[in-house]
This record gives structure tokens, sequence and C-alpha cells, in this order.
């Protein structure tokens, strides 16, 4: 019965989604990566994709660029990195619990904001397709890689820039000294909360954008939820890709090639309970978390607050 | 010697902002005052940390700051670097008045200083530490072939050997040292405070230290450390300042002075630390026997890997060793806490591995632990709860279910005056009592008991040398008496006064066990850092096995 997923056109077919899904994952995650490089671990990343996704929907849908609509989505997306900035790193709440909160905030603000602003479900014409000229005509592999909206292709270009942000430049140097070992980097004149701010709102303009990228990109529409715990996925990918870059990259097209199949299965009519295809991807998080659930590369200083002792 | 100072100081071109007033222009004057502190007053709750400091350090100088627990010299030092902000008092660099309201304003004013408890990124490399913090010449973007190159260039002048590349998670205490004053010189520091510095190192890198020191000082540099070591403060500085209580005792010429009369400043009476042994008694009989011990650390990986000593009644048999050899773990599964993954542990002939810690107590073992504050007491409880938490269940301490609160109390104070243990009450919350006086409240809990064997891990660190005299006094009357004590160091001065015996340990396994009055330090030193002597490398070859010690 698994004939049909085996032919080359539906191997293309699902290869090109999956490299399609892996956009808000790959966004999410990278800004993630940051904020934990900077020992803050940030759990409401599905909120601000949330909200994200429902401001870029919402200024495209009164009629605006496509591009201010992502503009708002990284607007947003800072004031949520803030907002998450100032309850964990200056007020040094627990970051676990004050994630959740920021999570069930933006879980709620958007879906309220949608029932009064927009009402019922609609659509928008989002990011098109944009063919890179020449490499798309390649078979196969042109339409898998470069046959995507332009949201996709930003989101594999920030695979490199990230890495050369953490790993080449003075910014990331602080990043990764306050996250291992913030009293040291005080003593050396670093400013530990200038820089958790700084990854936060890095970190949350990039979740928003993952946001947008669903609801002005991929879908096209914006729903109560729409994210459905994908910005869960994102954290457990920094731990996935052991807080590198290439790692969350890899961890992304793993998860979103079994969010292809899933979707696949169910177009192509499989009878597979369409419940387990869908059930999959989370099957994958709590696997794959129980398998790196140790990781000498952890930032020591993750989830821990920071406040200047003796 | 100022040539070489000076091309140094030319790749000093990084952004950062130099210290002001070109106090390393070639022709500083040595001998002049490079900072000077005047009527600094710092209160802490409760207490007065410096009342009314005068300070100074002059350039090529090294000026030791000494005294004991809370004499205020941490405090001072503090101060002065921009941890803590003085609420009376002015500070002067070259003459001139200064204000220094964090780390960034010090390291601008050339103050560096190597705190105690290192200040470094494990997971970075050695140029990453170095260049944390500072201005790149190619902001934003990082240029560590630069510090790289500086790195180099300074660790050649000063006999600071490193390996720029280098993670620090793979570096030696001794060499994340050198990190840290290779981080205060590349800042363009002219002044260094010391912390302790010597407290974690081999003798072979203290002398190295010393070496490195004493180039600093040739080219200008001024040095301060903060020591409560007599030995080292006499054998290295110009001059002495002694706190004691937060008051200036007195600042003196190094040559002028003697340990004992050091001894007496810091404590304000004379003291007794070279009690050695009056007469030797004769070797008892073993009481307690480790045979083959093996044991895993927190992290799963061998600590013991197969450690056979004995220790007889009316002996000292100390275990010297760096750090993180297998001494908390040899401790540890002597008291019962850790378990034992091969190999036997006897007293008096007895087998007790499968002993549970009470049981082992009732069986006469007394443990003084590492982490006092963790694992010696329940900060928590009143003083007179700690004292009798051991037996609290004995018929001397209870009467059925119910705690004998009178017999409690009765004995908490007896205790209290025999062990000189200083606090307000029997009832003050034990965790309001200072290092010293938490370590005698455990020894009175242990020693009180009459135990056969006793394990006493550190017993002295982060302590005030009254207490330290105290207990030595403790230890070396049980001694007497016949007690066998197993007595886990770090610093050899104190073996050395103490022991019978000195084992040495090094990961995990035992190097040897060598009479007191036959070592030295610097062969001591060898073998803590793993070097065979030739006598024992030819034993071990010919026996094809770790010797039996006995």
């Amino acid at each position: 019965m698994f004939d049909e997923l085996f032919t080359i056109t539906t191997l293309i077919g699902i290869l090109h989604s999956c490299v399609r899904l892996a956009t808000p994952y790959l966004l999410a995650s990278l800004g993630e990566t940051f904020g934990q490089r900077s020992g803050v671990l940030n759990l409401g990343v599905d909120g601000i994709m949330l909200m994200g996704a429902f401001f870029a929907f919402y200024v495209v849908f009164e009629g605006h660029n496509l591009w201010v609509g992502v503009l708002a989505a990284i607007a947003v997306g800072i004031l949520m990195g803030l907002l998450k900035a100032f309850v964990s790193v200056t007020m040094q709440s627990l970051q676990g619990i004050s994630g959740i909160g920021l999570y069930l905030f933006g879980l709620g603000l958007s879906s309220l904001l949608f029932k009064t602003l927009i009402g019922s479900v609609e659509g928008v014409s989002g990011f098109r397709q944009l063919p890179i000229p020449l490499l798309a005509d390649i078979p196969g592999i042109g339409h898998i890689l470069f046959n995507h909206n332009i949201l996709v292709y930003l989101a594999y270009l920030m695979v490199p820039v990230s890495w050369f942000v953490i790993n080449r430049t003075t910014l990331g140097l602080k990043i990764r000294a306050v996250g291992h070992n913030p009293e040291a980097a005080d003593t050396l004149g670093v400013s530990v909360n200038g820089v958790r701010y700084t990854t936060m709102m890095i970190g949350g303009a990039l979740a928003a954008v993952a946001g947008a990228s669903l609801s002005i990109g991929l879908q096209n529409v914006f729903q109560e939820n729409m994210t459905n715990g994908l910005g869960f996925i994102a954290v457990a990918l920094v731990y996935f890709g052991s807080w590198r870059t290439a790692g969350v990259l890899g961890g992304s097209l793993l998860f979103s090639l079994v969010n292809a199949l899933q979707l696949w299965v169910q177009a192509l009519a499989i009878p597979v309970p369409s419940e387990i295809a869908v059930m999959m991807p989370y099957i994958m998080t709590i696997v794959v978390l129980a398998f790196t659930a140790r990781q000498i590369q952890k930032p020591a200083a993750l989830a821990r607050s920071y406040e200047r002792g003796e | 010697m100022l040539t070489g100072q000076r091309r140094i100081e030319d790749q000093f071109v990084y952004g950062i902002s130099r210290p002001t007033g070109g106090h390393r222009a070639v022709n500083f004057r040595l001998n002049a005052p490079y900072v000077q502190m005047y009527g600094i007053v710092k209160r802490f709750p409760g207490v007065m940390a410096c009342d009314h400091v005068d300070f100074d350090v002059r350039r090529g100088e090294l000026h030791a700051l000494l005294g004991e627990n809370g004499a205020g010299k941490s405090t001072l030092m503090r101060i002065l670097y921009g941890l803590y902000q003085p609420e009376e008092g002015r500070i002067l660099r070259d003459g001139a008045e200064v204000t220094i309201h964090s780390p960034t304003d010090a390291i601008r004013q050339g103050i560096g200083m190597i705190h105690q408890h290192f200040m470094l990124v494990d997971t970075l490399t050695v140029t990453e530490n170095v260049a944390l913090g500072l201005k790149s010449s190619r902001e934003p973007l990082l240029d560590l072939d630069r510090v790289e190159a500086g790195i180099r260039e300074l660790s050649e002048a000063y006999g600071l050997q490193i390996d720029p590349r280098a993670p620090v998670w793979t570096l030696s205490v001794g060499e994340r040292q050198r990190v840290e004053i290779m981080k205060a010189l590349y800042r363009g520091a002219a002044m260094l405070i010391l912390d302790e510095p010597t407290a974690v190192l081999t003798p072979q890198e203290v002398d190295e230290l010393f070496v490195t020191l004493g180039y600093m000082k040739e080219n200008g540099y001024s040095l301060v450390l903060i020591s409560h070591k007599l030995q080292e403060v006499l054998a290295i500085s110009d001059r002495i300042t002694v706190l004691r209580a937060g008051r200036l005792v007195g600042t003196v010429p190094t040559e002028d002075m003697t340990r004992q009369a050091l001894a007496r400043m810091m404590v304000g009476r004379d003291v007794m630390l070279e009690r050695t042994r009056e007469e030797d008694l004769d070797a008892g009989e073993v009481r307690l026997r480790l045979e083959d011990v093996k044991a895993l650390d927190v992290t799963g990986q061998p600590a013991l890997r197969g450690v056979s000593l004995s220790v007889q009644a009316g002996e000292i048999l100390g275990i010297a060793g760096i750090s993180g050899n297998g001494q908390r773990e040899l401790a540890e599964v002597i008291a019962g806490l850790r378990p034992i993954s091969g190999g036997n542990v006897e007293i008096d002939g007895i087998p007790i591995t499968d002993w549970s810690t009470a049981r082992r107590t009732e069986g006469g073992l007394a443990y003084i632990p590492e982490e006092r504050m963790h694992d010696g007491v329940v900060r928590d409880f009143a003083v007179s709860e700690n004292l009798v938490l051991q037996e609290h269940t004995s018929d001397k301490f209870s009467n059925g279910i119910f705690l004998a609160f009178d017999y409690i109390a009765r004995y908490s104070r007896q205790m209290i005056q025999d062990f000189y243990i200083k606090t307000p009450d029997i009832r003050t919350m034990t965790r309001n009592l200072s290092g010293g006086n938490i370590q005698r409240l455990i020894l009175a809990r242990e020693l009180s008991r009459r135990p056969k064997v006793l394990v006493a891990a550190q017993p002295t660190r982060g302590i005030d040398i009254g207490a330290i005299e105290y207990i030595y006094q403790q230890l070396l009357e049980q001694r007497d008496k016949g007690m066998a004590t197993l007595l886990i160091s770090e610093d050899l001065d104190e073996l050395l006064a103490l022991c019978d015996r000195i084992a040495v340990i090094y990961e995990g396994l035992i190097m040897d066990v060598l009479d007191r009055d036959s070592t030295s330090a610097q062969e001591l030193g060898l073998l803590m850092a793993g070097v065979h002597s030739e006598k024992q490398g030819a034993q071990l070859e010919e026996q094809g096995a770790q010797p039996d010690i006995q």
C-alpha cells in the first residue's frame, strides 16, 4: 500500500515539502539557539510565533505589502522578546515557568485579536514561489531546493548567518561566555543582562518571522493556535542540535521530513489512520529528547538567572 | 629590560583605553606609590569589614596583605577593584584621586585582579577568554589572530607558558591561573591583585608563579598578594600589611619580620603552629584498613582505582594530593556515603563495607566532611541540635520517643565551653556561626564520642588561624590518646606538621607512603604531580603492581 509513496514524482514532492516545511522550525529554533547559548531558556517561542503569525497576517489582510507584514511580525517579536527578557532577566523569575506564561499570553492574545479584528477564517495571498533562475530548472533537485518562496530561502540563509554571528563576532563571543559563565563575563565588563536582552530580541524576531512564514508564506491563513505546538518542537530541536546551528538545521530537516511524509500519506489517501500520521512529529520529539538528554555542550548557565554576588 | 617592556607595550594597540597618565613610560620611577588608599571604611550588616584602613602599593613592589579570614583583606582589595563601594575614604592612583565604581573602571586605572575562583569560561579557548569583553580592531568581527599574537609576546616576556588555542577546560589549575594573569596583562594592567594564588597550586607550580611574579616586579608592575600563609609571604614579599578584624595592624618591611612576629600581628597573641610531635608513640594495632578499594565519582568515572592503606592507633596518616584526585571519594567511601565498587574497608579487622553510616558511627568512626556547611551540619538547626544530631536517638539524649531537652541543653553548654565554640546561645542558628566555630562544633560532636578512627577531610580549609591552631591541638591530643586519624589535606605544611606518615594520592592511586621525617615538600610535590621517585618506580616495576602499603 506504500508503493505510491515511492514513485520518483512523489519522492520529489515529499522532499520539496520537507525543504519548505522546515522554514518555521529553522527560524524559530535558530532564534532559540541565540537565547539558550546566552543562558536563557525561552519556552514561549510558540506564543511569539502565534503573535508574529497573526500580526503579519492582519497587516496583509488589511491590504498592506507582504514585507510590511514581515516587519510588523518582527516588531511584535522583539516586543515579546523584551517582555520575556524583562520577566526572566530583570525580574529573575524561573525561566521555564515564565516561558510557559509567555506562550499562554501569546496564544490567548492572538486568538482574542483574531476574533475581534477578523472574526472568521480568511485567506490572503502570501509570498509566491520564487524559482531561482537556471538553478530551478535542474531536474528534480531544482524543484526540491530552488522553487520556494523567499521566506524559505531566508530561513536557510539564517543558518550560516547565525553561525557566523555566534562564532565570529564579538557579540557571539559574549553570548557564548554569558551562557557558560556569566560571573566571568561580568568581571570583564560584559553586561550579562544586556547580552541576554539582545538574544531575547533576536530570538523573538526570528520566532515571529517563523510564525509569519506560516500565515503569509506556507498556509496563507490565520487560525487560532495554528502553530500546534511547533514552537515547542523548535525548543526541543535546539537540544537535539546540541546548541549548534548545523545541528539545528539537521534536526529541522528531520522533523519537516516526518511532517512532509505525514502530509503526503494523507494526501495520497494511504490507509494509515491520520491521527497516527499527525502524531509522528510529536512522538519523534519525545524519542529524540530521550536520547539527547545528556549533553556536554549544554551552556552551563542555561535557565539560571544571574545576580552579581559577593 | 626596559626596552623589552616597551616592545610589549607596543602590542597594546587594540582599542581598550589604556591606563591614562602614561605610567608605562620607560622612565617610571621605581618605588613611587602607584595606588594609595586612605581611611577606607566599609560596613556590612553587623560587621565593620574595613575600619579606616590605609594601604599603598609602590611600583615594582610585591606587597603582601596578610590577615585571618574575615580580617578585611579581601574586602579592601574588592573595593580597589570596584566590586564594592567604600563608605568613606579616598583612593589615589599616581597621586591623583580616582573613583572606581566597577571592575571596568579598575581595569581602566591599570588595576587587575586574579580571583581565588578563576573567572574563566571553560568552553572557550585561552585566546577567546582573553578577548572577551575587549573591543576588537575589526568590530563587530573578532580579531583572534591579533589577540593570539599579543598573548604569545606576553607569555614569552613573563615566562607564562600557555597554548593560546587550547580550550580552557583542558588546562590544569596552574595553567588556568596563568590565563587569568594573561587576561590582566593583556588589558594593560600595571598592578595585579592576587587573592590567595597559591592555595590551589602544587609546590612546583608555586615556584613557577613566583618566577613570573619576579619578572613582573622587575618590569615595574605593582603586585598585591593576599595570603594567610606566613611562609610564602616571608619568602617573596617586599612589604607586609597586616589586618585584623577590619583594622590596620601595621605595614612593615619583610626583612624585619619573623614567622612568630607576623603570627602575633595577625592573631594578636602568641600562636603555636609548629607543634611537632613531642614523642613518637609506638605504632599501635591497625585500626583502619583499606584493601584495594575502588569507587566511582559522581559522573560514573573511576575515582579510586585500588587504594590500599592502613592507619594504626595513635597515628595520623596524611593524604596529600591535588584536589580532584580521589580524596573526596576516599573520605566518602570510608564514611559510608559512597558505594564501594571493589575492595574492602575494615575497622579493627571487621569488614564494614556493607555497614550503614549509622552503624559505622557506632563502630567507632568519626568523620569531618570537606563541605562543612553542606555535609557537616544542618545550617538551619540550632547549635544544640547539631551537637546531638548523630546520637539523638541514643539513651543519653532521649527518653523513649522524646528528646531529653534538659540534658541536651546542659550537654550543649558543656560542649560549647570545652571546645571554645563562640556562639551567643545554644539555640542560635548554626548558619550564623563563623567557619571556624562551625568546625569546632563538628569537632565537638565527633570527638566527644571518643571514636577509634577519625577521617578528617580538609579540616582547616578557609578557617582562621586561631581555630586552626585549636584543631591541630585536638587532633594531636586525640592521637596521643590512641585515635587513628586519616587526615586529607591539600596544605603540605599542615601535613608535614601533623602527620606521622603521608600517603600521596594521584588519579585514584596511592603513589607512595612516606615517613614524615624522611620526606620533603619537594618530594611530595613531585608525587602529587604523578611523577614517581626513582626508588618507587623501580619498586613498582619489580613487583609489577601497586606496592603493599603498610
